[in-house]
């Protein structure tokens, strides 16, 4: 019998109420008393030196307030790489300065030069235009593919870095010697060459942020589209503008999604505060789509070689990979990890493969900037070893489920350490791929295979098995691995002197349900209503701290000190039940609510003890202090590592190339899974973006830096009609062995196992088709693409 | 300016606009109204919808001052007299058809419109009718189910779990 309430239950969101009444409150949604509307300057060419710009007619334009540009923030600080890489040859990478507004040079269409600040949008936007005509910017040459940029020395980005190369990384360095001696020796080498299409994020919300100053007190306070206001707050504190971080409040309300898009600080924050500093009033600022496509962080863009050595029956014996990986025109804040520590450490996959080296150059392009989107460095992992296995199995004639089975880990083998540096705790990826053959209905392909003919439909079946490496991050080993932050996440569990309770959470919500799911955990372990547990989030003024929501962290990370600060609750409260009931702590049991001596009927409720607490008559004073309030910072002991099967079947129409997902199925193991309609939320929406990824996003810019797909006429989000019903499954759980609630992450696996499931399916309905020519298609496989191959 | 009337959620209104005011800024900043969202500027993503005169709009795309007198009506009116959520409101909730909410007014709207002139639609029915608004949370499969539900059939059945 399902449960439902609790732990396990799949309770209704209670967040839901609000939003589908129209009365959340985004960023955009507040408007405040004195306030006036920043509109930003964008450059229009991919790569240019600033020559002059002449500010004067724009501000003398009919209520225009302020107007800034990068000169004035030239002497604040860069945005900063939140991740220290070393090349192969152990110099550091290189970390141009990322200015507030672009200072010298413009470097990528959609950098943006100037703002202006005025009383209403529209006056603020048409000065905007008149700045943009008066500036003067000489037009470089755009430096826009990867393998020129790294080859033309005398073309730069940056003007202080020769080869456009932010680093050269090898990992594991030490190995590469006795990776290339087994790929030599191997039977069989597979090679394939493919490019992890560049996406982007597309949040719905667009970004926007309202900076605010109070002289009397000299505070500021940014309320911002963020997925991690404490991050924000320290990197504008401490790397931007010097702003004392006990000066700065940053709020993050309701978030319209981020997907790793709104993980990083943007300029634009930091103009608006320092705009409302100067004018003493509100400052807001939205970004139109366009200015979305044009400046939010963009994901994967790797174009990837891939060997796998091999025996001829199908057993992986090493994996080596070359990729180039572009970060754009500057590093975002976690642009150096995700080409690196997310991607290169999960390139064994669920596999027992004894040899594995990865290079990865990353270069600076006159792109918007790179950094992680949903999966981040996993996805162009798994797509990279699921595609390259896919061709395995057709150029030796094997069975791509039984080749699976062959490489997959199995139970026995935990905890196991990879060649690529990390532990995997626990998992069973035979049970996965048993689970999605079932659900999946493998047996009965053939039939419907035979259907789809009739209807003269090309009908394909692609599987993929992934693993990723998430609950980011324990603070120990990414320290080592340059992280620049700690990767903790911290609670406060406030017992309110009536019994409720407020969780202040280092989490951040943004479509994933913590408001609901967080409460599920405490009532289950303090034996009281969800209903009388509220969430705070998204507020450095109201949380103790917190590193935010990305990396599948949010349960697994904060969702653990929020477990440990109730711990710390039933600890206090075992305490101070001792004394009311006069018995030996050690004997006090707390359950279902109830504090109680062992062995008698002697008890105290939950509501009992926190009265007592608040209101000490009859309370050991003496030793304990009143009140009941836990904070617990949390420290993950080890990534969690969830895993699945994926089972994708496509139509395609050999005349057009057009390619329908007909069934998808999901096996995963999540560990213990909370709440199953949120976790399986979660799966469709990933899934959905890995099925968009793999049949219609792509990020183009021309040889001239011009974004050709920079609004949703151009650049294809997939739509109702572009995806079926899914069937998820979540039962083959093992729990991860190292946090309390056993939880692995799930907000990832769908955009990260998709891709190539959809892929191989392709390649397969060609292949059963007679089409045995086509070995690959890059994504996204569009109808063109697929004629192409056809015809080609 | 110009004082622009009209009926919205069935309460008579009127707020300044310019020539240029387009109806979901009137809505925003006229009226306060900001549950109808601002997702794009092409006229692309559905999260404006709004009903006038009973048909599915984008509020992104008319001009206010075109909708004048115009019955409108936003998903702050789709509440049932009660405060209770009305049929497709309810359902979204049930069937956990949204995620961050962004994208789910627009959602609402143009569901209510689609069961309004086809009151029993087939799956594709729903998907071909939904194609001019976008989420990028939920893979739209529960938004599916959802409007499955909200016409009465019974989602469970044909959608997988
Ligand atoms: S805002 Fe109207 S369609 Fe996007
Ligand atoms: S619920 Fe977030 S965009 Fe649809």
């Amino acid at each position: 019998m399902p449960k439902d309430t609790g732990i396990g239950a799949s309770t209704k969101r209670r967040e839901d109420i609000r939003f589908l009444t129209g009365k959340g409150v985004y960023t955009d949604d507040l408007s405040l008393f004195g306030q006036a509307h920043a509109v930003m300057v964008r450059s229009t060419v991919a790569h240019g030196r600033i020559v002059s710009i002449d500010t004067s007619e724009a501000a003398g334009m009919p209520g225009v307030l302020a107007v800034f540009t990068g000169e004035d923030f030239k002497e604040v600080g860069g945005n900063p790489a939140g991740w220290f890489i070393k090349s192969r040859n152990g110099e550091p990478m290189r970390e141009p300065k990322r200015p507030v507004l672009a200072h010298g040079k413009v470097r990528h269409v959609g950098d943006a030069y100037a703002c202006v600040v005025a009383e209403t949008y529209a006056q603020a936007k048409d000065a905007a235009q008149v700045l943009a005509d008066a500036a003067v910017i000489e037009e470089l040459p755009a430096i826009i593919d990867m393998k020129a940029a790294a080859a033309d020395a005398s073309n730069r980005v940056h003007d202080e870095i020769p080869d456009n190369i932010c680093f050269d990384w090898g990992w594991i360095e030490d190995n590469r010697a006795a990776v290339d001696a087994a790929m030599k020796a191997a039977p069989h080498v597979v090679t394939l060459e493919l490019t992890n299409n560049r996406l982007v994020p597309n949040a719905m919300e667009p970004r926007a942020s309202i900076g605010e100053y109070f002289p009397g007190t000299g505070d500021y306070k940014l309320t911002t589209t963020s997925q991690n206001p404490h991050l924000t707050r320290l990197l504008i504190c401490a790397f931007v503008m010097g702003i004392p971080e006990n000066k700065l409040q940053v709020v993050a309300p309701d978030v319209g999604g981020g997907f790793g898009s709104k993980i990083y600080h943007y300029g634009e924050e930091a103009v608006v505060l320092a705009a409302a500093r100067k004018l003493g009033r509100p400052v807001r600022w939205t970004a139109e789509r366009t200015e979305s496509f044009l400046s939010d962080a963009h994901g994967r863009d790797h174009v990837t070689k891939i060997e796998l050595g091999c025996t001829k029956e199908g057993d992986i014996l090493a994996i080596r990979t070359e990729t180039l990986a572009n970060v754009g025109a500057y590093l975002s804040n976690f642009s150096t990890a995700t080409p690196t520590f997310l991607h290169g450490t999960l390139m064994a996959g669920p596999y027992k493969v004894p040899h594995v080296y990865v290079n990865v150059k990353t270069i600076f392009t006159n792109t918007a900037p790179v950094d992680a989107y949903r999966g981040a460095g996993r996805p162009e992992a798994t797509y990279s070893i699921e595609r390259v296995i896919d061709k395995m199995c057709r150029e030796l004639n094997l069975d791509p489920f039984e080749v699976r089975r062959r490489n997959l880990l199995t139970p026995d083998q935990f905890p196991y350490t990879t060649p690529v540096g990390l532990v995997y705790d626990t998992g069973n990826y035979q049970a996965t791929l048993d689970k999605a053959i079932e659900l999946g209905d493998v047996a009965g392909f053939e039939a419907r295979r035979a259907e789809s003919a009739k209807r003269g439909k090309l009908r394909g079946m692609g599987l993929s098995t992934w693993i990723e490496a998430c609950g980011i991050a324990p603070s120990h080993l990414v320290g080592v691995l340059g992280s620049r932050v700690g990767l903790y996440d911290a609670a406060t569990v406030r017992v309110n002197a009536t019994g409720t309770i407020s969780v202040m959470t280092g989490a951040h919500s943004h479509g994933q349900g913590h408001e609901t799911v967080f409460p599920q955990i405490v009532a289950e372990k303090l034996g009281i209503p969800e209903s009388s547990v509220e969430i705070v989030h998204g507020d450095t003024a109201k949380i103790p701290f917190g590193m935010g929501s990305y990396g599948s962290r949010s349960l697994a990370v904060a969702g653990s000190a929020m477990d440990r600060a109730i711990d710390k609750i039933i600890a206090k409260g075992k305490k101070i039940a001792a004394h009311m009931l006069e018995a030996a702590e050690g004997d006090i049991t707390f359950a279902d609510g109830k504090f109680s001596v062992a062995g008698t009927d002697k008890a105290k409720s939950f509501g009992e003890i926190a009265f007592s607490a608040y209101v000490p008559h009859n309370y050991p004073l003496e030793t304990l202090e009143p009140g009941l309030e836990e904070t617990a910072f949390y420290d993950p002991g080890n990534f969690t590592y969830p895993a699945g099967a994926y089972i994708c079947e496509v139509e395609v129409d050999p005349d057009t190339g057009k390619v329908d997902v007909v069934s998808f199925t999901a096996a995963d193991d999540f560990g213990n899974v909370m709440n199953p309609m949120i976790v399986e939320g979660q799966v469709h929406g990933g899934v959905g973006q890995g099925i968009g990824q793999a049949l219609c996003e792509n990020t183009s810019y021309d040889e001239n830096g011009q974004l050709l797909t920079g609004s949703f006429m151009d650049y294809a989000m997939p739509r109702a009609d572009d995806v079926p019903f899914y069937t998820v499954d979540h039962s083959c759980a093992t729990p991860c062995t190292h946090n309390p609630l056993g939880v692995k992450g799930c907000g990832e696996a769908g955009a990260i196992g998709s891709p190539p499931a959809v892929v191989n399916a392709v390649i397969d309905a060609l292949h059963r088709g007679g089409i045995t020519h086509v070995t690959h298609i890059d994504m996204p496989v569009s109808p063109n693409r697929v004629w192409q191959a056809i015809n080609g | 300016m110009t004082k622009v009337t009209m009926t919205v959620n069935g309460t008579p209104v009127s707020a300044e606009a310019e020539g240029r005011t387009l109806l979901v800024n009137f809505l925003r900043e006229g009226l306060g109204l900001t549950g109808t969202h601002v997702g794009c500027d092409t006229s692309q993503c559905g999260a404006c919808v709004v009903h006038v005169d009973g048909k599915a709009v984008k509020s992104c795309t008319v001009f206010a001052m075109d909708v004048a007198g115009s019955d409108v009506r936003t998903i702050e009116g789709m509440a049932n007299a009660d405060g209770s959520l009305g049929v497709v409101q309810q359902a979204f909730q049930d069937h956990h058809g949204l995620q961050c909410g962004f994208c789910t007014p627009g959602m609402v709207m143009s569901s209510a419109a689609l069961l309004a002139e086809n009151p029993r639609p087939t799956e594709s029915e729903i998907r071909h009718y939904l194609e001019g608004n976008i989420c990028r949370c939920t893979g739209y499969h529960n938004i599916v189910k959802a409007v499955l539900a909200a016409s009465g059939q019974d989602a469970g059945a044909m959608a997988a779990e």
